[in-house]
């Protein structure tokens, strides 16, 4: 257990203290405002302070001295930075700022991390960005996570009627496409299943796959979900994220086209974004929509700052026909509405942060034995999927798969040897030095051995 | 609300309450009781019989509990526990009536003191035991010990922690709950321990070393013999009045003590506060009884013995105070309002609530002198919220409403006048134990009739949980599923 002090206990904060709090670590919240402070002692099993981040009495009230990580989230960058700045001095072991301002990020963040002694710099907008880019480069796909260095993905489908996959006996499927992958988990309503051989696969099923990845565009082909990559993107909202998405699909030589109602943004877009095509105008009016090309663009991505707005408008681009629709949606009861509503990929930067600082945290925890590597939720927070190295203790080393005792709710995807993939089956083997990727259905697992029963 | 849940709670209240019953009878069994032994495993049997069918009936869906559900729990829970701790004095037939069991076990666990005992020296060492045994797990309170054992993983459990814990603000001193819980028990038991020693040491037979740390722990004050205190060394009366003292300060003082952080130990104004009330009311007593002892020594040892009695809240004299002059006197009954600091195991208003609703009458007659000032409030430094201001002073009127009732319940006694029962009634809201006249220290409650010990004993049920969560329990909309 750690002792972790969060300051800014807003949106990502609170999220952050969520995730921390039922991984059993002792948080001490710090924020400014009293109501914040007291809806969250009652919530949660967390001790607040009510002050000013950057006051060293606030901090030291806090217990920073001993604390083993501290993280800044609150709304401004220079205020993280200089309570993360305080909190090192003071004594605090991994310090994480919440830095999102482009011009940090751009080309200073070595520096300042560095000088500030910052274990991690967090960019909540960035990370979403990534994620959203990912998703364009393979548009079929709802969510894609990659483990171990771009070796091995977990994508992410929705299954349409249409599918190939429905109505097949998982055992049959892979003599029928001759492919190698695996169905690792399967969200059906609210329930996840790890799905053995005998499970068969309807429409409407979210399920979480797993291939080589010079398989997967074959695969798809095969499956008949292959969706082009999109190469002109509309976004709607001159949001950071925005910024974050449009230098890297230039980058990757994509048209861009943003819609933004604030003249001054527009400006600064078209500053800083040579090749973007900026308009100006206000992205609800369905008219401005199909005049910029609704129809005849590959994706769409809705980023404005209001949650209902990128519901509403995303709803329309797939009524118009957009092949890709890519909403942004804060709030969890939302998202949740959004999906029921027909809309497949659903983003919350405020989750993506949350992961990437949990899994920091284990990694923390578990400095001995088998680590974890990388962390993600999938299936919208109902199973993880973690990566662990296998090191010379593990118990199970050299024993067949199909004769471990896994704990029910448990499914080992992946195995890494020497950085190339292995879709296991059950007569494979994990030995020492691998990277083993466990998919864990409503269960946390800490360390390696936890898989076994 | 969440029904379930709280009969969750409650069944681990009575399955603890018959792990806890095991000490006494090792008592009796100690002292070859047998009597009493057998009336110790038949309640212990029938508590962990009704708690292993409460678990059987009730299952809990979800764990979550609000406010609402907090209150109920811990007033419930109580019930529950003073009503099976009852059973071993009818069992044994020492006591024979059901009021007087009950009363005499609420007072134990509210950690009160008040006794209908007539002839306390003649009951068994198991009972006597089991007696002073309720005011330490009633003093810190069964649901922080509840909640350092069995897991909660809800952060919402705070609720049922406020609901036991005495003082306007209720904060935690670690993150979590069950963290919190076990440094408090901690701390408990080590002062306990070491004040046995220093009884025992000190010359005091084991047993009744066991008893009076018991008893001064909660804060509860069952003696075991006719005369209180009054027959032990003075060296012994003055360890008593030192750990009285002691288990009226707030609990997270000692645990800043324990991580070393001292300034803001002693910088504590509430600390301060209440080392002056103890100061200045002893030095006037001590003044004012000189001429009853003729003796310096004498004078002191008793009105600061006193004093640490009735702020405390525990309830041992040392010697009869019934006969001092009334200065003396009327010094006791102010401080029976007082209580000890927020966060001990002492009842009554409690010192930090008296320097809030003291400064918020200062900030409003300077209100009336300035009408446009502003100004705020401030404890411990820090400005306090106005919800919390009217809170206390919200509960400063229910808590005289409260003594005024059960003043007026008190009217049908035939053999109490006017001074027993006004004393009777605030010893009893407050937890104190001793009243003035009747109810004296020498004295005992018996004299009441069922129907007044029935109101005393709710009284003090009232008093321990700080009112509003039996407030609750008995509001009929509480329970109203809609």
């Amino acid at each position: 257990m750690l002792k972790i002090i969060i300051v800014g206990c807003g949106k990502i904060g609170g999220t952050i203290l969520e995730s921390f709090t039922e991984e059993g670590h002792n948080v001490i919240a710090v924020d400014n405002d009293p109501e914040v402070i007291g809806e969250l002692t009652n919530i949660y099993d967390v001790i607040g302070v009510c002050g000013n981040g950057t006051d060293c009495d606030v901090l030291d009230e806090a217990g920073v001295s001993d604390a083993e990580m501290f993280v800044a989230a609150t709304s401004s960058d220079e205020l993280n930075m200089l309570s993360c700045y305080l909190a090192k001095k003071m004594g605090a072991k991994h310090t994480i700022a919440r830095i999102r301002n482009p011009e940090y990020n751009l080309k200073s963040l070595g520096f300042l991390r560095q000088q500030l002694d910052l274990s991690m710099a967090i960019n909540p907008e960035m990370l979403a960005a990534k994620e959203m880019f990912n998703i364009l480069k393979l548009p079929s796909a709802v969510k894609i996570e990659t483990f171990s260095a771009r070796n091995f993905e977990i994508i992410e489908l929705i299954l349409k009627e249409s599918s190939a996959l429905t109505g097949i006996k998982l055992m049959d499927l892979r003599n029928k496409f001759k492919a190698k992958f695996l169905i690792c988990v399967v969200r059906r309503g609210n329930e996840v299943y790890i799905p053995d051989g005998n499970f068969v696969l309807y429409p409407g099923d979210k399920i979480g796959l797993t291939a080589e990845p010079s398989e997967i565009q074959k695969l798809m082909r095969a499956l008949g979900i292959d969706k082009k990559q999109a190469k002109s993107v509309m976004i709607l909202g001159g949001s950071r994220i925005a910024f974050y998405l449009s230098k890297m699909l230039i980058a990757a030589g994509n048209s861009v086209k943003i819609i933004e109602r604030d003249e001054e943004r527009c400006n600064e877009f078209s500053d800083s974004l040579d090749k973007a095509i900026v308009i100006h105008g206000d992205g609800a009016q369905q008219e401005l929509l199909l005049e910029e090309g609704l129809d005849s663009i590959d994706a769409f991505v809705s980023l404005t700052g209001m949650d209902e707005e990128n519901i509403l408008i995303s709803i329309f681009a797939s009524t118009h026909g957009v092949p890709t629709v890519i909403s942004k949606v804060n709030r969890n009861e939302l998202a949740d509405m959004a999906s029921k509503l027909g809309l497949d990929c659903v983003i919350s930067p405020k989750e993506i942060v949350t992961d990437v600082i949990v899994q920091y945290a284990r990694a923390l925890e578990n400095s001995l034995g088998s680590n974890v590597e990388t962390l993600y939720n999938i299936m919208d927070g109902k199973a993880e999927v973690l990566e662990f190295n296998v090191r010379s203790d593990f118990k199970q080393i050299g024993i067949k798969l199909k004769d471990m005792k896994l704990k029910s709710g448990i499914l080992i995807a992946g195995i890494i040897r020497e950085r190339r993939p292995i879709i296991p089956t059950g007569d494979d083997v994990i030995l020492n030095n691998d990277k083993v990727i466990i998919l864990a259905a409503d269960q946390r697992l800490n360390d390696l051995s936890d898989i076994i029963k | 609300m969440n029904r379930r849940m709280i009969f969750y709670m409650v069944e681990n209240i009575v399955k603890l309450e018959a792990v806890l019953l095991v000490l006494p009878l090792l008592v009796s069994l100690c002292y070859n009781e047998m009597n009493c032994l057998s009336a110790f495993s038949i309640t212990l049997i029938a508590a962990a019989a009704v708690g292993v069918a409460l678990t059987l009936i009730f299952k809990p869906k979800n764990k979550v509990i609000y406010a609402k559900e907090g209150f109920i729990i811990v007033t419930l829970a109580w019930v529950f526990l003073s009503v099976i701790g009852a059973m071993p004095f009818l069992i044994s037939g020492e006591v024979t009536n059901f009021f007087d069991a009950f009363f005499e076990t609420v007072s134990g666990f509210t950690t009160t003191g008040a006794s209908i005992l007539t002839d306390v020296e003649k009951m068994s060492h198991g009972l006597l035991f089991w007696r002073s045994f309720t005011h330490w797990i009633g003093g810190m309170g069964v649901l922080v010990l509840i909640m350092a054992i069995i897991p909660t993983d809800s952060g919402r459990a705070i609720h049922i922690l406020r609901a036991e814990m005495a003082g306007p603000v209720i904060g935690k001193i670690v993150p979590k709950i069950k963290d919190t819980a076990k440094i408090l028990y901690f701390i408990y038991f080590v002062i306990t321990v070491v004040e046995m020693g220093f009884l025992f040491f000190g010359g005091m037979p084991l047993f009744d070393s066991a008893v009076h740390a018991l008893g001064t722990a909660g804060t509860g004050g069952f003696g075991i013999k006719a005369d209180s205190l009054a027959g032990y060394s003075p060296y012994l009366q003055w360890v008593i009045t030192v750990f009285m003292l002691i288990f009226g300060i707030n609990f997270n003082l000692f645990y800043l003590l324990l991580i070393r952080k001292f300034k803001p130990v002693i910088t504590n104004r509430e600390l301060w506060v209440y080392a002056g009330i103890v100061v200045i009311s002893a030095g006037i007593i001590t003044v004012s009884i000189y001429p009853l002892y003729n003796n310096f020594s004498d004078s002191v040892r008793h009105s600061f013995f006193q004093v640490a009695s009735i702020v405390s809240t525990t309830g041992y004299s040392s010697t009869d105070f019934n006969l001092w002059p009334d200065l003396a006197r009327n010094i006791i009954f102010i401080l029976m309002f007082f209580g000890g600091c927020a966060g001990s195991t002492a009842g009554g208003l409690k010192i930090s609530r008296l320097m809030i609703l003291f400064k918020s009458i200062q900030k409003d007659v300077r209100h009336l002198l300035h009408p446009r000032s502003v100004a705020s409030v401030k404890l411990e430094g820090k400005p306090l919220d106005n919800t919390i201001l009217h809170s206390v002073t919200t509960y400063f009127s229910i808590y005289i409403v409260l003594i005024a009732a059960t003043f007026l319940l008190l009217s049908f006694e035939p053999n109490f006048d006017f001074e027993a029962n006004i004393t009777a009634s605030i010893s009893c809201c407050n937890n104190v134990g001793p009243g003035l006249g009747l109810v004296g220290p020498m004295s005992g409650y018996g004299g009441y009739s069922d129907f007044s010990k029935l109101v005393l004993s709710i009284a003090m049920l009232f008093g321990r949980l700080e009112i509003y969560p039996v407030l609750l329990a008995l509001y009929p909309k509480t329970w109203r599923k809609k």
